[in-house]
């Protein structure tokens, strides 16, 4: 479903992505775990083209994209890599002037050029599937941490996306509101969603994901099964980064 | 010395009659001169001028070398001259060139590409002003740049935007009196006009200052209106 081959990414001097390679199949979860500044964030954003790699390819399902230092990728495709993918991020980023409704409806509205009615009946289902079937005409503002992330998981669903990307999604929130969106994305998991995921969160890693993959300074250091990773790490790194955690 | 009250109106109430009697006579000339003229200058100007801003803006934004530049030079040129020259300019200089153009039409071209101009400065602050998240999600549910501008970003940024901009029409509505010198027959021209038949300056220039200041209560009555409407989102 996902095939990352050799990517590179630069900000100017600064070397993020130092050849990245990756696989992940239909209907698996990975999750991406490593310090802050290890490039995991740039990764997943490089995923749905938000961050344009210096070097190397993506390809999600059948939309392949290749990037060099030099040529200039095309916007049409670029768009359709996007529609292959959901994104979820750190600080929700739900469209403040919509309400919850409005904003599972855009995407499919807009982009999709659905109709309204339709979109509506589906984004009222997929709202009243991570439980906010009473907070329809809410605005953002109006709602909780937890809720407004669960409109932005409804939201980038309504797009059928292929993959669904998390950015660190229950990062702001606070402590009582983490099990909500954590539960959400476990029941999306359970239906057979491919998921790549950059999280803090050890415990649904181990819970929920197929594969973990430490990251350091840019580079993939180790991957292997939550039991495999967390139990007996390989590397010392690995290891130095969660006893830090624990 | 200067004679305090010659023939004050204190001691004189001949003079206070005919006060009155013009003050009667010229409020609804003036009037008029205000909704038909000052209004729809405002109006037009306001409305063309801000399509001319946003579209500044959206240069000054778009990182091409070319179209940035045109923005700056344009909005430099407007902000750095008298708005009553570039009046004279369109009115009285260009028919040397051989273009005549009525004086509503000049004074419509005159005030839109000002608004323009310094409105876009306003636009382009609103535009900057929505997080870059909001660009993230939009573009993450596969919209274009267009779409992501004109479903995500300008609405928010037009409820940024509505506070300097209507401080801006409140702006505009006053300097529709600069129209008078080019021939308009707006508020102002006619207050000229009466003044020059009646000799009562004080009183005539009083009364359209009147007129101004209750337009522009009226107006600032409705952009309280605006923005507690563009309010409603947040909490």
């Amino acid at each position: 479903m996902i095939v990352i081959s050799n990517l590179h990414k630069r900000f100017g001097d600064l070397h993020v992505l130092k050849g990245v390679s990756l696989t992940v199949e239909k209907g698996k979860v990975v999750v991406i775990i490593g310090p802050s500044g290890s490039g995991k964030t740039t990764l997943l954003r490089c995923l749905n083209a938000l961050e344009l790699p210096t070097e190397g390819s993506v390809q999600i399902g059948e939309v392949k994209l290749d990037f060099s230092a030099r040529g200039k990728v095309d916007k049409a495709e670029i768009a359709r890599l996007r529609r292959q993918t959901g994104m979820v991020f750190q600080g929700y980023n739900l469209f403040p002037h919509m309400t919850a409704l409005q904003n599972v409806m855009e995407g499919p509205v807009t982009v999709k050029k659905e109709s309204p009615d339709k979109a509506r009946a589906k984004a009222v289902s997929l709202l009243t599937k991570v439980g906010l079937a009473d907070k329809l005409d809410h605005y953002p503002a109006q709602l909780s941490g937890g809720q407004q992330q669960r409109v932005g998981i409804a939201r980038a669903l309504a797009m059928d996306p292929q993959v669904m990307l998390f950015d660190e999604p229950t990062s702001a929130l606070d402590p009582e509101l983490v099990g909500e969106v954590l539960k959400v994305m476990k029941e999306l998991a359970l239906e057979g969603m491919t998921m790549v995921i950059v999280t803090h969160e050890m415990a649904f890693a181990r819970d929920v994901a197929d594969e973990v993959i430490f990251m350091d300074q840019g580079l993939i250091v180790e991957r292997g099964t939550p039991e495999q990773l967390f139990t007996r790490p390989q590397e010392e790194r690995t290891r130095q980064f969660l006893q830090l955690l624990s | 010395m200067v004679q305090m009250f010659p023939n004050s109106l204190f001691d004189n109430p001949e003079r206070l009659e005919r006060w009155i009697e013009i003050a009667q006579s010229s409020f609804l000339p003036l009037l008029k001169g205000a909704l038909t003229y000052s209004l729809s200058l405002s109006i037009i100007s306001f409305a063309i001028g801000l399509v001319i801003a946003v579209l500044t803006a959206l240069a000054r934004i778009s990182g091409s070398k070319p179209l940035v530049a045109i923005a700056r030079v344009y909005v430099s040129i407007i902000r750095g001259t008298p708005l009553l020259v570039q009046l004279f300019i369109l009115f009285y200089g260009l028919p040397s060139v051989g273009l005549t153009i009525d004086p509503f039409p000049s004074a419509v071209i005159g005030f839109s590409l000002n608004v323009g101009a310094y409105a876009s400065e306003v636009v382009r602050a609103a535009i900057l002003s929505i997080p870059k998240g909001q660009w993230e999600a939009a573009y993450s549910l596969g919209m274009t740049y267009r779409q992501a501008l004109q479903r995500v970003i300008l609405p928010q940024a037009a409820r940024v935007s509505v506070p300097p901009l209507s401080n801006s029409y409140i702006s505009l509505v006053k300097d529709t009196s600069l129209a008078a010198t080019i021939l308009v027959p707006e508020m102002f021209r006619k207050a000229q006009e009466i003044t020059a038949t009646t000799y009562e300056p004080l009183l005539v220039y009083s009364e359209a200052a009147f007129i101004y200041w209750m337009i522009c209560l009226i107006l600032s009555f409705i952009q309280d209106r605006i923005e507690s409407r563009l309010d409603r989102y947040v909490a």
